[in-house]
């Protein structure tokens, strides 16, 4: 097994201040716009944009909620291994809000049709972006697109990309793992 | 750990404590998703059930029911009072006929204990008791405990006394599992005639006296005089029953401390608990229903999971 940095500590830290400003250029004071992250992996970031809009912009409050889709994968009973739930907590109304799905990478599209499915049973929203850090590129199996991306990666089938965080993995990177 | 070590729940006897987590994990989990404006998922939409109940049931029923629709599968009822089974058709039989419509699980109650285990030797399915006889109940004890910790913060350490009549009851055996499973300490309380032979064999404490036993809890667990299992006289009245182990205010009122009342319905009000105790803050009982569809999700959906896809 090798490994690549794809980003490091500070080329993470550029991609999410590019990230937060253009939100900001789409959702300008975020009054009808919440986030999303979506469990297990998207949370980290969503957290991360949002310290950085609150404290760097000082649009606060900024809405975030975690969404966990376990529920509604597509894999159920067909992926060999069980699937553990992760916690739910959308404490806001996402009736006619702007919602912004996030998570870190974006491969064959499967967990966001999920996400899609399961943010229906909170409510009808105004509309759905994507934000993701990493697009693994020409890996769909979904009609699925981000409407923001930190970097965009070519890789292929045994090739993994691994997003670590600082407060969960205790170092900031992106990571391309070949078996 | 994220995987049940069973394919069918035929008893908490069968399953280790760590499933009993995993399933308490989960309903946390579906306990949210019952919380919700649109109180359904997907996952088990390519899984057919069918619900056997060869004795009556009005909760346990309607819950599992509910469970299953909340998951998306595939119902199918069926209860022995208006079945072929009056006609003389035997059990496999009958579960045969049901499963060549191509069906998953089955969740069954039956008169007789151990139909459960019986049935999932002879049969391909995935199979849920909910009730056999005067065996288990194991639906019945995970949401009891469940609901024990959702109140007390935690089961392990806990003093449980389990009143009534312990003898004819699924429930209380599936709760006597489930709480030594999970480190609490159980005792039973009854008239003498009520209560097993041999119920100190697996470690349970006897009390005679309801005062006693109540001063000694953290939960009391009241049961129900099962009278349709009863074939001769256990004790001389309803109302000498209610004298000696039946729960009221004023007997909550003298203890010195607060402790939790539990009762696996139905109630026989002014029998073995009054209205006033059965509605009071101490009460969890609506508490326990409302467990009882999440628990019950947890549990299919754990089981669902141990079914392998079928490619064709």
């Amino acid at each position: 097994m090798s490994q690549k940095v794809l980003l490091n500590a500070t080329e993470v830290q550029i991609a999410l201040q590019r990230l937060a400003c253009q939100l900001i250029e789409n959702h300008d004071s975020f009054s009808n716009t919440v986030l999303i992250g979506i469990q297990p992996r998207g949370i980290y970031l969503a957290e991360r944009l949002k310290s950085i809009l609150e404290l760097d912009y000082t649009i606060s409050p900024i809405k975030l909620g975690y969404l966990d889709i376990t529920f509604y994968r597509d894999d159920f009973r067909r992926s060999g291994k069980s699937l553990e739930a992760n916690k739910t907590n959308i404490s806001f109304i996402v009736e006619n809000k702007r919602i912004v799905f996030i998570d870190d990478v974006l491969y064959t599209g499967r967990s966001i049709r999920s996400a899609l499915t399961a943010i229906q049973s909170f409510g009808r929203p105004a509309e759905i972006e994507l934000l993701t850090l990493i697009d693994r590129r020409f890996s769909r199996h979904l009609p699925i697109q981000p409407d923001y991306r930190g970097r965009q990666v070519d890789c292929i089938g045994d090739e993994k990309v691994k997003v670590c965080w600082q407060e969960q993995d205790g170092e900031d990177a992106v990571y391309l793992i070949k078996n | 750990m994220n995987e049940l070590s069973v394919n069918h729940l035929l008893g908490i006897k069968y399953i280790t404590e760590a499933d009993i987590q995993l399933i308490f994990e989960t309903t946390d989990h579906f306990k949210e998703v019952i919380n919700r404006s649109i109180k359904k998922v997907p996952s088990l939409r390519d899984i057919t059930i069918a619900n056997l109940f060869f004795e009556n049931s009005t909760r346990t029923r309607l819950s599992f029911e509910l469970a299953e629709k909340r998951l998306s599968a595939d119902v199918i009822n069926f209860s022995a009072a208006s079945s072929s089974v009056k006609k003389g058709e035997t059990l496999i039989d009958t579960v045969n006929n049901i499963l060549s419509m191509k069906v998953d699980m089955v969740v069954m109650r039956h008169p007789n204990p151990g139909a459960g285990v019986f049935l999932a030797k002879h049969v391909n399915a995935s199979i849920v008791n909910a009730g056999d006889g005067a065996h288990e109940h194991p639906t019945q004890a995970l949401l009891d405990c469940y609901s024990i910790r959702e109140r007390l913060g935690d089961v392990a350490g806990k003093k449980v006394v389990i009143v009534g009549d312990i003898l004819h009851s699924r429930v209380a055996l599936s709760n006597i599992f489930a709480l030594q499973k999970l480190g609490a300490e159980v005792k039973v309380c009854g008239p003498k005639t009520l209560l097993p032979k041999y119920i100190e064999k697996i470690g349970v404490g006897i009390e005679g006296n309801l005062k006693s036993a109540l001063e000694w809890c953290d939960v009391a667990n009241m049961l129900r005089i099962q009278n349709e299992r009863m074939d001769i006289s256990y004790f001389p009245t309803t109302r000498e029953y209610t004298q000696q182990f039946g729960v009221n205010k004023a007997l909550l009122d003298s203890l010195n401390k607060e402790i939790v009342i539990m009762h696996p319905g139905p109630i026989n009000r002014g029998v073995e608990i009054t209205s006033d105790v059965a509605d009071s803050k101490q009460s969890i009982i609506l508490e326990q229903v409302q467990n009882g569809v999440a628990i019950r999700m947890a549990v299919l959906y754990l089981l669902a999971s141990k079914i392998k896809h079928n490619e064709d």
